[in-house]
């Protein structure tokens, strides 16, 4: 029902060009720093464990690499990533729309004959669902990146063979790229959309925002971890 | 208008006048807020009519709810400012979202709005920055930015020092006649009604319970509404120096 009443002509285009854009930037470009930082430590913590845990003699070096690129892009970038974006993003979304309604700034625009639903709520899905893709080929690079300085800085692969690797099987990393930022794409859908419900739906004061905060997180990680699932099945078998 | 099986408004009929400041007051939980949430459409009555200027405003489709409600100024109780724009964004919103007016059209008419309340050099600072009496001062610019035909305000001086409460009450009877329009306040406020009460309405458990302005009010015998009135001590010294 929510979702269906956000469906209406905007007041005015320039107005929620710019709340768009605001948008974009609040949920994607400022999620970046973390996004980065997580990704090229967990990329480089990958390849030491995949390292020290294939050891044998029998298994090519590359193999530590593949399975950095296997681990990076089917699940790590797309689904840890968006767990860690439904902590991040969730949780400001309810709480910034939780403390619109407590504090009456939604009644507010209701007033002034504004579609809330729209003009608060519309923006931060499409935003999430353009930007979060984007978000994840850079976690997907800084990922391989932090395991290529592993590799090199560790010596316990050969650099070479890493970049071998990461680059083993070039027509299915395509499709594993399509398929992870499928993933991402509905992601965000949740997380912006289960968060905007929790928060927009807010009632009382202070407390009640950090309630439907946790809430949003709680709800948005349980269905990613639900669709991640079902869409796994639906794409890769 | 009932909230599960409790009725919080019954047999409610008031006409708010053009040009005049219309208090509704009453104890808390009396119903005001309800009511003046029915009045704005933010909640559905389930019985009756709210008519502006004729036109029954429940009876209404979305979009000639929304042609009315581009009319309305409100000011909330807290200011609800909006935290993320600054002092003069907030009072150039519904400039940049209901008019075709350009940048330095709407800066013009901004400015003219917080400088009729009285805030200057203001204008980059956010809600968060500024005094809770400029808040509210900064709310009726935004409120009153549009020209609106109506301007309704909830409890617009709690939280005030009398000294601002009453600067806000004197800048709302200004503005009531300045732009001739229809000022509907929710106050428990006495000093409000004393200082601005045009046209009072008594709500008691809910309903319509007495009529009256600021004069009338001080002389009436009505119980309830005496016990309201001259529940301080500093009223009802005045009430026995009067008598």
């Amino acid at each position: 029902m929510m979702l269906l009443s956000m469906f209406t002509r905007p007041e005015k285009l320039s107005v929620y060009w710019a709340r768009l854009m605001e948008e974009m930037m609040q949920l994607g470009i400022k999620s970046l720093g973390i996004v980065i930082l997580m990704s090229a430590f967990m990329g480089a913590v990958i390849v030491i464990q995949s390292a020290t845990a294939i050891d044998a003699a029998w298994i090519p070096d590359y193999t530590v690499g593949f399975t950095a690129k296997q681990s990076i892009i089917l699940e790590f970038s797309p689904t840890i990533m968006s767990l860690i974006l439904a902590g991040k993003v969730g949780s400001n979304i309810a709480s910034e729309l939780g403390s619109m309604r407590v504090t009456e700034q939604i009644d507010a625009l209701e007033i002034m004959g504004i579609n809330t639903k729209a003009y608060l709520i519309r923006p931060k899905i499409i935003a999430a669902v353009l930007i979060f893709p984007v978000v994840i080929i850079f976690s997907m690079a800084f990922g391989f990146g932090g395991g290529w300085m592993a590799s090199f800085g560790t010596g316990l692969i050969p650099e070479e063979q890493y970049l071998v690797g990461i680059q083993s099987f070039y027509d299915d990393n395509l499709w594993m790229i399509t398929y992870a930022l499928i993933k991402a794409t509905v992601f965000a859908f949740i997380i912006t959309s289960v968060s905007s419900y929790h928060g927009y739906y807010t009632s009382g004061g202070a407390l009640e925002v950090g309630k439907s905060s946790t809430n949003a997180v709680v709800y948005s990680s349980v269905l990613i971890l639900l669709a991640n699932l079902l869409l796994t099945q639906l794409l890769l078998i | 208008m009932s909230f599960g099986d409790t009725q919080v408004l019954h047999d409610v009929s008031f006409k708010f006048e053009r040009g005049k400041t219309n208090l509704v007051i009453g104890q808390s939980g009396s119903g005001k807020s309800v009511l003046t949430k029915c009045i704005i459409g933010l909640h559905n009555p389930e019985k009756g009519q709210i008519l502006y200027d004729g036109l029954d405003f429940s009876a209404m489709k979305k979009k000639e709810k929304k042609k009315i409600r581009t009319q309305i100024g409100m000011l909330f109780q807290g200011g609800a400012l909006f935290d993320s724009l600054s002092v003069i964004e907030n009072v150039m919103f519904p400039l940049k979202m209901f008019t075709k007016m350009s940048r330095n059209e709407m800066l013009d008419r901004a400015n003219f709005c917080l400088e009729r309340v009285d805030i200057v050099n203001k204008n980059n600072l956010f809600p968060s920055e500024i005094s809770g009496g400029m808040q509210k001062r900064v709310a009726i610019a935004r409120a009153i930015v549009m020209k609106p035909k109506y301007l309704f305000c909830d409890e617009p001086n709690s939280g005030l020092d009398p000294l601002t409460a009453i600067l806000i009450d004197n800048l709302i009877k200004e503005l009531t006649e300045e732009y001739n329009m229809t000022t509907l306040v929710i106050t428990h406020d006495m000093n409000s009604v004393l200082e601005i009460g045009d046209n009072i309405m008594f709500i008691y458990k809910g309903q319509n319970h007495w009529e009256g302005n600021k004069d009338s009010i001080i002389t009436t015998p009505n119980k309830e509404v005496n016990d309201f009135v001259y529940s301080s001590k500093f009223l009802k010294l005045f009430k026995e120096k009067m008598n």
